[in-house]
């Protein structure tokens, strides 16, 4: 009893559960968390206790802790035999297993036993499971059994399988091929937690890659006029959504059945108008014009809706017609400004976005002053920096299309720096940058307003640390440099750049400021001396010969370098000064030439000219070791030249990269780089010759410099005025034209064709595309991620299935036993190496021999057998044998033995000669029948194969035991080595286009059955899949297990049948014609 | 797809967290902490949903959330989930929960974190809907909590402490212990979700 108390108390010790521990950690008792105590109870020999402090320590990740130190002991809980505890296991392991797991890779054969476990709740608890770790291996290992589980009898075990396969394809993407026929099935299976498994899986899987999944769309347009569960709908729909962009006749096919879901589903119609609209996207759309107009009015019903979730969707769907119908949705801009208004950050978000695609010339300005008001009221540095970029994109926009006035745009610019605490500084110094250099008519006022910018830069740059606004600095610096003819005061913009406060800026502004300084000093000094003041140009050498040594000073080494360089540059100017030589214009000519902007892409896309092979060395590098080197050359040039080319490319590789790094880093800090709208446009040319030309009069009445910090109203209400003032104009041109072609009817026909929409640009801008190289290639491949994980799914999947396409099945070990040494590969490679192909019907014919009447083997069977084909070596066939005692004895020590041929040879195992047996590792008693199976190497296909063998065996009964013979032949027929392969019709065109196919064909006479019939039976005979059938006449498809493409065309007579068949072998196409002569022949 | 699903209470605590993409803890913290200010931050009648920008480091990636009583259920799910639909499995799911526990409060969720899971698993398994039907997903749990009563009254049987695990099996018993043990928290923001009795209701929504 004592003993038993005592027990007693040492179990509770361990037995803190997990609402004790939880417990305990509310009352913040530290000793509840500790590890040491979960640790000791891990250690503990009861699988209770360890589940325990499994659960435990699921408890603990969820609040943070790493607890991939257990992963072990999870592995040992997810092992138990009982449900309760493999349930803890699992779940600890879907919330911390992940691929970089190592202990993973043990898991795999539990899995694999919970997957099969009679327990359907074992399994699924398992399923759950692995949908969270799976891995590239277990994916590989798995998929195989996850497929069978497909078709399981439990619903509930179909539905987690074919969800689980998607995450399958995901690691592993060369089973979505071969699973795809069944996952189609499941389209249509009884339950619905199946069917609509499948269409979640099918729809993530076509977000990816539609097209492949067009061929479905009867099935899914089956299903969602039939289907009445929501969830199924949705998808369907959504599928839809992704498909009528590639067929737009499906839109047209759609409309019906949606109307009639919305009239079924009346109280949720607004849910599904949403859907409706997303679904109706696409080319169908303009085929429809009452459709959009429809759905555009109806969404504005959704927008206007007081549910804010309706009008948010409202607002998401207007967005996706937006993006292919523009037009229908600009009439709704007062709607979607008013949302700016909202209370509700995702709405004024998802307005924003809207605007984006509704600008026009006429309207932009008119926009960005209601978001520039915006940005003032904002609350909340995300929503304010979300605006920013808003302005700045709907701006820029396809090369500065809608911006008629760059004056506006600059002080919308200069405007925006005035933002505290933004993250997106280096987006407006971007632009000032782009602008200034590609708009060559906006320099001088650009100029201006940066130095303005410059003088006032302590109001910007007051808190650099954390400001991200202290980067337009950087544009403003290099405009200001940069475009210094263009400067009024240069004096004084020069020593506001001068002063100690930029030395608190960021390095990199710095550099950049220490730089422009000498171009200004530069245009300075050559202004002073063209003057003929020669005192006030030595003055402003001495002022920077003062100021500079700041910069010397500082710690960042590129700032550093160029103030010494610059500073020893100038001392060196102010000696020539003194000696009154003239300097400016060599100091001027360091600056000489502009500078082009450069697309982005412009290197990747310079052509390799022709005969120029960039991996060929120019010099032959020197040999890596000296003592080479030292050799006389001449003999063993050729030698050592093989010696070192292998590592040839791989240093280059690396040379290159390392280059191309270095490069890109230049690239990036070079200002005269510069990145530019991702689509350059050509909109206006530049004319040569004629660059300097001011194109327009600007009116005198616009005061170019602006006293202070400058206001984009005053060009809002500027361009307003010019606007008018052009109509007007233009009015009096349109009179006076009429008055004139009253006159004279032939002139001026093609004058003045714009409509009085289009509004004439202030500026004749000059918009400078980025330079390209000549004769670029357009290619548009560099634009996809090599990222994306779901490229791999890019599959396609209406080619017929290639023998090499099979899941991994785990093989029988007594199979594996019988491999050639050769075909043995180190176990990484072997998952290439080992494909396992189904189906293909082997006749094992057994010459019956009763002996003493007692026993035979089973006469004549035909049966299912696994070939599996080994794709490196020559094709490896098994041949499943079924042994079947009929007598009354026992018999045991079976050995089969087959004369081998030279084409066919059985597999034996090491060692062996060819004249021992395999030995059957099985005994048979009275009555039973077991399977064996036996590998065997094929070199040639091409013919039929028969070989001779014979079972040896003992009897034994209660008179003793004998030896006994049993001699049999093994018939490979050439149909044995096709496989049944779908094939799809345009698949079958091409290859029959392709030429490479030899002819053959036969007729057979008196044949009575139906067509349907003598197509089944060539399809079951001869592992032929009928491709396409019209009336009487079809056409068929298999595959050899080595490649070869088999194609039969079958032509019913009246009384007779003729095939005609193309084949890539000539022999095994006479051979198979032969056999199926044969077949027919008994009809 | 789903990327993850948290339920955390008024004061950010979590009560259930999911992620269906690996993450390091820290990692899943900071986005557990980052959803809790950007939801905490909302107004309490605007939409269900919310763009999270770079939260997953993807910028296709929304919050869909619901408010009960004391507790937040966030689902961040890409493009490819409906957003209505969504909504509608948040309600599903709570309201399973309401059934399994009858009457589910934010008790219910911190003693028997396992439990919640085994449900979740019901409805949604790595990222993707399972099962949208309630009854279903009802009749599987107890199916399955069944079959663990069965074993575990089983091992009781042959004499074995087996007190392994409440869960399913004794959960009811303790469940009156269990709030007295709670009692009033030391740090302020516990014993606030703990409302008097059994604490508010999560079942309704709010």
């Amino acid at each position: 009893m004592a003993l038993k108390m005592v027990k007693g108390s040492i179990d509770r010790m361990f037995d803190k559960n997990l609402q004790d521990l939880v417990r305990g950690i509310r009352n913040h008792k530290e000793d509840e968390v500790s590890d040491r105590r979960i640790k000791q109870e891990l250690k503990q020999d009861n699988i209770a206790v360890k589940a325990n402090a499994v659960c435990k320590l699921t408890y603990l990740q969820m609040l943070g802790y790493d607890i991939s130190w257990a992963a072990f002991n999870i592995i040992e809980v997810m092992s138990a035999s009982k449900f309760t505890f493999k349930r803890i296991g699992y779940l600890a392991a879907s919330q911390c297993f992940h691929e970089g797991t190592d202990v993973i890779m043990l898991t795999t054969n539990q899995i694999r036993k919970d997957l099969s476990s009679p327990n359907q709740y074992d399994t699924g608890v398992a399923l759950t499971g692995l949908s969270c770790f799976v891995t590239p291996d277990l994916a590989r290992d798995l998929a195989n059994d996850i497929m069978t589980l497909m078709s399981h009898t439990k619903p509930y075990i179909r539905k987690k399988a074919v969800l689980i396969m998607y995450k399958v394809f995901l690691k592993y993407p060369e089973s979505l091929r071969p699973a795809f026929p069944r996952l189609k099935e499941k389209l249509e299976d009884p339950d619905p937690g199946v069917q609509s498994a499948a269409v979640n899986v099918i729809c993530e899987l076509a977000r990816r890659n539609p097209k492949n999944y067009l061929s479905l769309a009867p099935l899914f347009f089956k299903l969602m006029t039939s289907s009445t569960n929501n969830w199924v709908l949705i998808k369907i729909i959504k599928l839809f959504g992704a498909l009528t962009p590639l067929e737009p006749r499906l839109g047209k096919k759609l409309i019906e059945p949606l109307t009639n879901l919305i009239h079924r589903y009346g109280g949720r119609c607004c849910f599904f108008h949403s859907r409706l609209v997303k679904c109706l996207l696409g080319g169908s759309l303009s085929l429809f014009p009452d459709a959009r107009c429809l759905c555009v009015q109806k969404l504005r019903i959704l927008i206007e809706d007081s549910d804010q979730n309706l009008k948010y969707l409202g607002l998401l769907a207007m967005s996706k017609i937006l993006k292919t119908h523009p037009k229908s949705v600009q009439s709704h801009k007062d709607l979607i400004l008013q949302c700016l208004d909202d209370k509700d950050e995702s709405i004024r978000l998802r307005a924003l976005d809207l605007l984006y695609g509704m600008v026009s010339k006429k309207n932009l300005m008119e926009i960005v002053k209601k978001l520039m008001i915006h940005v003032d009221k904002a609350e909340g540095t995300t929503y304010r920096d979300e605006l920013l970029t808003k302005i700045i994109d709907i701006c820029s926009q396809s090369n500065y299309q809608y911006i008629t006035n760059f004056e506006w745009y600059i002080s919308i610019l200069v405007e925006l720096t005035r933002l505290e605490g933004t993250r997106h500084g280096h987006l407006i110094a971007a632009q000032m940058l782009d602008v200034a250099i590609r708009v060559k008519a906006i320099r001088k006022f650009a100029v201006s307003q940066m130095a303005m910018l410059l003088d006032n830069a302590h109001l910007i740059a007051s808190n650099t640390q954390r400001n991200g606004i202290c980067e337009v600095l950087y544009a403003a610096a290099w405009i200001c440099g940069e475009f210094s003819e263009h400067l009024e005061e240069a004096n004084q913009t020069l020593e506001a750049m001068l002063r100690p406060k930029v030395t608190t800026l960021p390095g990199h502004i710095q550099a950049v400021y220490v730089q422009n300084m000498v171009k200004l000093y530069a245009s300075i000094l050559q202004q002073k001396e063209q003057a003929g003041e020669k005192e006030a140009a030595q003055e402003i050498t001495q002022l920077m010969i003062e100021r500079l040594p700041q910069f010397v000073q500082s710690a960042d080494l590129e700032v550093q370098e160029r103030a010494s360089c610059i500073l020893q540059l100038i001392k060196y100017i102010q000696k020539l000064q003194v000696k009154e030589v003239p300097v400016a214009e060599e100091v001027i000519a360091l600056f000489a030439g502009e500078l082009n902007p450069v697309a982005p892409k412009a290197q990747k896309k310079v052509p390799v000219p022709e005969g120029l092979d960039l991996d060929a060395w120019i010099n032959e590098p020197p040999s890596d070791s000296e003592s080479e080197d030292e050799k006389p050359k001449t003999i063993f040039h050729d030698e050592e030249q093989r010696h070192s080319k292998p590592r040839h490319p791989e240093m280059d590789e690396e040379e290159l990269a390392r280059r191309r790094e270095a490069r890109k880093q230049e690239q990036a800090n070079n200002p005269f780089y510069i990145k530019s709208s991702p689509s350059p446009q050509k909109r206006y040319q530049d004319t040569p010759g004629v660059e300097h030309i001011p194109v327009v009069q600007i009116d005198l009445s616009v005061p170019l410099k602006v006293p202070g910090m400058p206001m984009s109203d005053q060009y809002v209400k500027l361009e307003e005025e010019r606007r008018h003032k052009q109509k007007l104009e233009k009015d009096k041109k349109k009179k006076k034209q009429k008055k004139e072609k009253r006159g004279k009817h032939h002139r001026h026909n093609s004058l003045h064709t714009e409509s009085e929409e289009d509004i004439a640009p202030a500026h004749h801008v000059d918009i400078i595309t980025e330079e390209m190289p000549e004769n670029a290639l357009p290619s548009d491949e560099d634009d996809k991620d090599p990222n994306d994980p779901y490229k791999a799914l890019d599959i396609d999947l209406d080619k017929p299935l290639a023998d090499s396409e099979k899941l991994p099945v785990q093989r029988h070990r007594n199979a594996e036993a019988l491999k050639t040494p050769d075909s043995e590969a180190p176990p990484v490679e072997k998952k290439t190496l080992m494909v396992h192909i189904f189906c293909c019907v082997l006749c094992l014919l057994v010459r019956s021999q009763s002996y003493n009447g007692d026993f035979c083997l089973l006469s004549e069977f035909r049966r299912k057998t696994w070939i599996s084909g080994n794709l490196q070596n020559d094709s490896q066939v098994t041949v499943s044998v079924i042994f079947e005692n009929k007598s009354t004895s026992f018999l045991k020590s079976m050995e089969l033995n087959v004369l081998d041929s030279l084409n066919t040879k059985m597999l034996r195992p090491e060692g062996s000669s060819v004249h021992d047996g395999i030995p059957v590792p099985f005994q048979l008693p009275p009555g039973i029948s077991n399977e064996a199976q036996f590998v065997f190497t094929l070199q040639s296909i091409v013919m039929a194969q028969k070989l001779k063998g014979t079972l040896s065996f003992i009897v034994k009964n209660d008179e003793g035991s004998t030896h006994e013979k049993l001699d049999f032949k093994l018939h490979f027929s050439c149909a044995s080595y096709l496989i049944t392969t779908p094939c799809y019709s345009d698949a079958f065109a091409k290859l029959l286009e392709s030429g490479d196919l030899h002819m053959s064909s036969i007729k057979v006479d008196g044949i009575s059955i139906s067509f349907q019939h003598l197509l089944a039976k060539i399809c079951f005979h001869h592992h032929f899949s009928v491709v396409e059938r019209v009336d009487s006449c079809a056409s068929m498809y298999s595959r050899s297990i080595q490649g070869h493409h088999v194609c039969l065309l079958v032509k019913k007579g009246e009384n007779s049948v003729s095939i005609d068949g193309k084949c890539s072998d000539p022999t095994l196409l006479s051979n198979l014609l032969d056999e199926m002569k044969e077949t027919l022949s008994k009809c | 797809m789903i990327n993850a699903i948290l339920v955390f209470n008024n004061h950010g605590k979590p009560r259930l967290v999911r992620f269906y993409r690996h993450l390091a803890e820290e990692a899943q913290q900071q986005i557990l902490r980052d959803t809790f200010h950007m939801v905490l931050r909302r107004d309490e009648h605007v939409c269900n949903f919310l763009e999270c920008g770079s939260l997953f480091g993807s910028p296709d990636c929304k919050l869909i959330y619901r408010h009960y009583a004391t507790l937040y259920f966030v689902f961040c799910v890409d493009s490819s989930e409906s957003e209505l639909g969504i909504l509608d499995l948040i309600q599903v799911f709570v309201e399973t929960l309401d059934k399994c526990f009858e009457n589910v409060c934010e008790l219910d969720l911190i003693f028997h974190m396992d439990k919640v899971h085994y449900i979740l698993q019901e409805v949604v398994i790595g990222g993707m809907v399972l099962e949208t039907n309630m009854n279903e997903i009802v009749a599987q749990a107890e199916a399955q909590s069944k079959l663990e009563k069965a074993e575990v009254s089983s091992s009781l049987e042959r004499g074995a402490q087996c007190r392994c695990r409440a869960g399913w099996a004794l959960g009811a018993v303790q469940e009156d212990s269990m709030l007295q043990a709670v009692g009033p928290g030391v740090n302020g923001a516990i014993p606030a979700c703990v409302s008097p009795g059994r604490g508010h209701r999560v079942g309704a929504p709010h």
